[in-house]
């Protein structure tokens, strides 16, 4: 019997999954933003003392797996599923990171959507009693994104207005049916949006559909108003997708104005770092959401966020192939409410 | 939900209104600037090596472009290159500098995949393009030429 579910893509928890603990870790540019003080980890060297980009972020997942776990007090063995994924070829970041956790694994593909992806299952399996403690990760890196996406790192090719800067960092959230903490109480499971976009270089644009349409189902589905929020906050649409995003709502009777923002558009000074549109990848709202965003709900700057990571489900051989830009968006609702 | 309002015609139509362009003019200026800097030098080589190493004309020519082909490769060994092709684009990209750049940037950045497949199949990953539609075109070319001549 369906009890927990709402309008058409929503669940509300009967038993909110508690944030028992964070960790984010980034790379030397992201820890030279506006954000880095909320940082866990500023590493000084993007191959973080590995031989090569990908064994780096893979090193990544697994110290912010760990560091999340010691934050929680508990050991690797108490975890019982750790559910993640990352932007590269058969997930072999988030892949070996967990061959060395030996925690029961479920790799996930949401493109840059991982964050909210992998926080809703994990969600799922807590409120479905099936766990008490679960851990959901991401992580991205601009070396190794930039080398499978695009062009070598020395080749001197321009970057577009439009064209966004992958984060480098990894984040990772230790969900438990007990204890203390900010909860999820909601999530709004996005459908794959598709508005025939075929420029790479502009996600923002290809994106903003899939996050504008899950948020505006998930207003429908809970009878919520943006106003009930103190941000809504998507993934990685940067300074152009976000403003597309916002218009699109508008068009269809949310004013999200006032409580909207995007991690993509948060993480750098765009300016000053040359970062163009803004950060992208999925340790973009990752490491947004694990350093910032949870230190605002913590100290109650903010009591109710809705994150909701996007994703580009496109690849170089769909896109060489003329296809367009498939994109999809998850919102998770996180409140400070206090459970007994 | 928002698809029933919006079709991808109209969305692109959107776009091309909202979304920011590349600054052409300021584009073609560097351009310009660093492609005609790239040109001059090699062109004061070129004239350096026939005065003070009495090369013939062509034999100056080889070894110039050769100078600017080692030039161009440490240059982007260096990571120099494209910090200056981040702002010159098609200036720093189409003189012969630019051709050691496309080679050398995926030879470095595929070395850790072995020498056979990393830098031995990666390396003309970007140059393989235009080698092959370059030596297509030098044969049309050269047909062409062929037959006007007679």
């Amino acid at each position: 019997m369906r009890t927990k579910k709402m309008g058409n893509q929503t669940i509300k928890f009967k038993n909110p999954p508690i944030i028992l603990s964070t960790a984010s870790i980034v790379g030397a540019k992201e820890g030279e933003g506006p954000l880095a003080k909320y940082f866990d980890k500023i590493i000084e060297d993007d191959l973080y003392g590995e031989e090569s980009w990908e064994k780096a972020e893979s090193k990544l997942v697994e110290d912010a797996v760990r560091l999340a776990v010691t934050r929680g007090e508990l050991q690797l063995a108490d975890i019982e599923y750790m559910l993640g994924g990352d932007l590269l070829n058969q997930l072999i970041a988030t892949s070996f990171a967990a061959s060395k956790l030996q925690i029961p694994f479920f790799g996930l593909y949401g493109a840059c959507s991982t964050m909210t992806e992998s926080l809703s299952l994990a969600s799922i399996i807590i409120d479905g009693e099936f766990a008490n403690k679960v851990i959901a990760t991401t992580s991205s890196h601009f070396a190794t994104a930039e080398r499978q996406f695009r062009f070598p790192l020395e080749h001197g090719n321009q970057r577009a207005p439009t064209a966004q800067w992958t984060v480098t960092g990894a984040g990772a959230v230790l969900l438990s049916s007990t204890g203390e903490g900010p909860v999820i109480t909601h999530i709004t499971t996005g459908k794959v949006i598709d508005f025939g976009v075929v420029d790479a270089n502009n996600m923002g644009a290809a994106m903003a559909p899939a996050a504008a349409d899950t948020i505006a189902t998930h207003l429908k589905d809970t009878g919520f108003k943006p106003n009930d929020y103190d941000l809504i906050i998507t993934g990685d649409l940067g300074k152009y997708g976000k403003e597309i995003a916002i218009d699109l709502l508008r068009k269809e009777g949310h004013k999200v104005k006032n409580v909207f923002s995007d991690c993509g558009n948060e993480i750098f000074d765009h300016e000053k770092q040359d970062t163009h549109a803004g950060g992208s990848g999925c340790g973009c709202s990752a490491v947004v959401f694990c350093g910032y965003l949870i230190d605002q709900l913590k100290n109650k700057k903010l009591n109710k966020i809705l994150l909701v990571s996007t994703g580009a489900l496109f690849s170089p051989t769909s896109s060489q192939q003329g296809g367009s830009i498939p994109s999809i968006a998850h919102a998770v609702t996180i409140e400070n409410v206090s459970i007994k | 939900m928002i698809k029933k309002v919006e079709s991808n015609k109209k969305y692109e139509e959107y776009l091309k209104k909202t979304q920011p362009k590349p600054n052409y003019f300021k584009n073609c200026l560097w351009a310009f600037i660093v492609g005609g800097l790239i040109c001059t030098f090699a062109q004061i080589v070129h004239d350096l090596f026939e005065k003070y190493l009495n090369m013939e004309h062509v034999e100056a020519t080889s070894a110039t472009v050769m100078t600017m082909i080692f030039i161009g490769a440490t240059l982007t060994g260096l990571g120099v290159y494209d910090k200056i092709g981040k702002r010159a684009g098609a200036g720093s990209i189409i003189p012969i500098t630019g051709f050691a750049n496309a080679i050398v940037a995926p030879a470095m950045e595929f070395k850790r995949e072995g020498i056979i497949f990393g830098v031995g199949a990666k390396m003309f990953i970007l140059a393989g393009p235009i080698l092959v539609h370059g030596i297509l075109a030098s044969v049309i070319v050269g047909f062409i030429h062929y037959f006007l001549k007679r």
